[in-house]
């Protein structure tokens, strides 16, 4: 660890100041400055960027609705016709997402109590492996780092997790446990190299988080390929099956795939929320993301910090694959990551970065997952239109102004110009 | 095969040019101004929320056939596209009602399968292996509905699941016999991506087509990258992503004095293909999709391709399910139900010898008789 001899200020921190010292990073580079103003925006931004969203996609619902195309055919002739077709399909869109993420009131009608909480069960499904991996970039966050790495966190963690899973046989509950505790290892070593590497060195965390996943995922594809890690009789990259011992049961079964990882993803939750607020750890987390040198100053060792911070960022990766491996999947693929780690970027700045909002938003977007599925399959509406949802809502959130105009809400628009300053000057 | 996956970034840009795209479609319809529809306001006014894909006839025929891409999605301009094309088909052939789910990742594939059993679909389809235990899965927990999944064979599959494969060897004779009737150097050459008998299948048939042709010709052809005591040791890419990989091979294989060559590793193959571009006299014989079509800009150099017939086979699944044939037993694709067939020379059908031509029909309806033979 190089602690500086003499504290720098950071306010002034020079170039050569920073090589000389790469601890010391000063508060207005990219990371800080978007950790200010991500932790700055205020509820009523986000709520406006959803809708905001919402209207956007209407519009390309409605551009993509073969019923809207065909009606503009005779637009001059019967202008109203479109304009009923842009209402339908806008409106059965999304009321068939609204539908899919929580309740199918035509089951419900019917009777079929299972069928109508499909939905919801579906959402709290999709959810908990977004929530988990959402901690484990609003944990770096609140430390002043910018975590792009739950990807490969989770791709490393799947195969700590799948090998314990399928390889060990341990009695129910304890197995499970000690699968979850692989993947939480494996996850936190993953992402405590970036810590330690930017601690050591300073290599800016954003650079060895993405080059890490490149690598985690490629050798995910590896392990798949090899004897003792490959299902037998199998070609293809795939595991075995993981013990019935490691998997999460079901809550209710009969169709609902809603299982126990659920509460853990609620419980890392309170456990996070806990450790940021009531815990000296928690507390230094905090004070080295708001301002470095002002911690170093304060005798705080930031490069640990940095350190630990990753290392629950990793732990809570590692869960979050494990929703995957040994909830809904039971099996290790190339694939069993899909998009979390990235996704999660999403739930971490909608959730502003703390415990309960990443909760919130965790189930926000995995409910648009869910619905968006439901949507496809019961109006033809493409899926992509949730993935632009998503990425509207965080384009929204990244610029306030933006929102703030549109809604002509007062606020400090001459503050939100830019995010991007390049790379810490 | 999916083992080459698009990035993240790269999958979102194209999905959001899909998106601009129909706006696009929007902005052309409005420029060409139609005229109103005949009967009145019945298009516009009825809402169909529950399907989009109605069929005009008020009464409908009781199957309705629903298909589940992998993470690649219906534009792979690969297998999960060709599939669909079978879909489409099947569709237009049966009037019938289909639905088709694409995954955005393989979360997707289970809630997907989910969906489909909620919109009453009678037969499900699912794309590729990735889908295989929760095709399996599902097929276990709704006996009433049919299941079938392309490229997967089960050993023991539930009764209402179906594997859909395909004899790639037959098809890969064809090309061998072809291509040793073509060379002009004696030498031909084909190589894998990675040795998985998907892939040694191509390998092996299309050697022994070659030594059909030189037992029948007395002539003395030589296949470079395919060894046949040991699938092992043949010339591999070592994956299905790296174009150079193709290239560098292609170079080898012509430096060593051939002159066609067969690549079976997807777009590794596009590598070969610029590199047959650059050398006269050298030609590739392409692999799953008539190159003419998937990689046109190379169509002056495919003499042929080794097609698979996925939408073939999709359609024949379909098939099965309308007649109320419907069986768990597992369909091969052959040259007979053609699951599998070599595509039209295209540029080259000036080139091949009409003699060569009747050739070629000659060995491909005897495979089909069984009059010749072809090991995997």
């Amino acid at each position: 660890m190089s602690e500086p001899s003499t504290p720098s200020t950071g306010l002034s921190g020079s170039k050569t100041e920073d090589t000389l010292h790469p601890g010391t990073e000063p508060p207005d580079s990219l990371t800080g400055e978007l950790r200010r103003r991500v932790l700055s925006i205020n509820l009523a931004v986000t709520l406006l960027a959803f809708v905001l969203a919402l209207a956007i996609g209407a519009v390309l619902i409605a551009a993509s609705a073969p019923s809207v195309i065909e009606s503009l055919g005779y637009f001059f002739a019967r202008p109203f016709d479109t304009f009923a077709a842009v209402f339908n399909s806008v409106y059965s869109a999304y009321s068939a997402l609204f539908q899919g993420a929580l309740l199918d009131v035509n089951e419900l009608r019917e009777g079929d109590v299972s069928a109508a909480f499909y939905p919801l069960s579906e959402t709290f499904t999709v959810s908990a492996p977004l929530i988990l991996a959402g901690l484990a970039v609003a944990i770096p966050f609140r430390a002043g780092l910018f975590n792009i790495g739950a990807q490969g966190q989770m791709a490393f963690a799947a195969i700590g997790g799948g090998l314990v899973g399928f390889g060990l046989s341990l009695p129910a509950g304890v197995h499970l446990l000690a699968s979850l505790a692989a993947a939480m290892v494996f996850g936190a070593l993953w992402a405590g190299l970036v810590g330690l590497l930017k601690a050591k060195t300073g290599a800016h965390e954003v650079i060895t988080t993405i080059m890490l996943n490149y690598i985690a995922i490629y050798l995910l594809g590896w392990v798949l390929n090899q004897d003792w890690f490959q299902r037998e009789g199998r070609n293809d990259p795939i595991s075995p099956i993981l013990n019935e011992s490691a998997t999460f049961p079901l809550i209710f079964g009969g169709g609902l795939r809603i299982h126990f990882g659920i509460l853990f993803s609620i419980g890392a939750v309170i456990v996070v929320w806990w450790m940021m607020t009531k815990t000296t750890t928690g507390f230094r987390i905090q004070t080295v993301g708001a301002n470095a040198a002002a911690a170093r100053t304060a005798g705080m060792n930031v490069g640990r910090i940095w350190i630990v911070a990753m290392l629950w960022a990793g732990a809570m990766a590692g869960l979050a694959v494990s929703m995957n491996v040994n909830g809904t999947d039971k099996v290790v693929t190339a694939g069993i990551v899909g998009n979390i780690g990235f996704d999660a970027i999403t739930v971490a700045l909608l959730g502003r970065g703390s415990p309960f909002g990443v909760l919130a938003a965790g189930l926000l977007i995995g409910g648009l997952r869910a619905g968006g599925l439901a949507m496809q399959a019961s109006t033809g509406t493409p899926i992509d239109i949730v993935l632009v949802l998503q990425a509207l809502i965080v384009l929204f959130i990244a610029a306030p102004a933006l929102v703030r105009a549109v809604f002509r809400l007062r606020g400090k628009t001459a503050d939100s110009l830019t995010i991007a300053k390049g790379w810490g000057s | 095969m999916s083992v080459y996956k698009l990035t993240y970034l790269e999958v979102r840009v194209r999905k959001s040019l899909g998106v601009l795209a129909g706006i696009g479609a929007v902005s052309l319809v409005l420029a060409a101004c139609g005229s109103t529809p005949d009967d009145g306001g019945a298009t516009t006014a009825a809402p169909s929320p529950t399907d989009t894909t109605a069929a005009p006839s008020p009464v409908l025929p009781p199957v309705k056939a629903c298909m589940i891409s992998d993470a690649g999605g219906f534009d792979d301009r690969s297998f999960n596209e060709t599939a669909f094309l079978g879909l489409e088909a099947a569709k237009a052939e049966y009037g019938i009602e289909t639905l088709a789910l694409e995954s955005g990742s393989d979360a997707d594939y289970q809630p997907n399968i989910n969906q489909a059993i909620q919109q009453d679909c009678s037969l499900v389809i699912t794309v590729g292996f990735l889908l295989g235990d929760a095709t399996e899965a599902a097929a276990t927990a709704n006996p009433s509905v049919d299941f079938s999944i392309v490229d997967y064979a089960y050993e023991a599959p539930p009764e209402n699941l179906q594997g859909l494969v395909y004899a790639t060897e037959q098809s890969s004779f064809v090309a061998g016999y072809l291509a040793a009737g073509m060379t002009e150097t004696g030498t031909v050459g084909t190589y894998g991506g990675i040795p998985i008998p998907s892939v040694t299948s191509f390998m092996s048939g299309f050697y022994q087509g070659v030594q059909y042709y030189n037992e029948a010709k007395g002539t003395d052809v030589d296949v470079l990258g395919w060894d046949p005591t040991d699938p092992e040791k043949g010339t591999y890419a070592g994956g299905f992503d790296d174009q150079n990989q193709g290239k560098q091979i292609a170079k080898n294989f012509i430096q060593q004095g051939a002159d066609i060559i067969f690549p079976v590793a997807g777009p590794v193959g596009l590598g070969s293909a610029a590199e047959a571009q650059a050398n006269d006299g050298v030609s590739i014989i392409w692999v799953d999709t008539d190159g003419c079509i998937s990689a046109s800009q190379y169509c002056d150099v495919f003499l042929t391709s080794v097609m698979k017939g996925i939408d073939a086979s999709v359609k024949a699944s379909i098939g099965a399910v309308v007649d109320g044939t419907f069986s768990n037993e597992l369909y091969v694709g052959t040259l007979a139900n053609g699951g599998t067939k070599i595509a039209p020379y295209n540029e080259f059908d000036a080139a091949v010898p009409a003699e060569l031509k009747a050739e070629v029909e000659q060995v491909t309806a005897d495979i089909v008789s069984g009059t010749i033979t072809v090991t995997p």
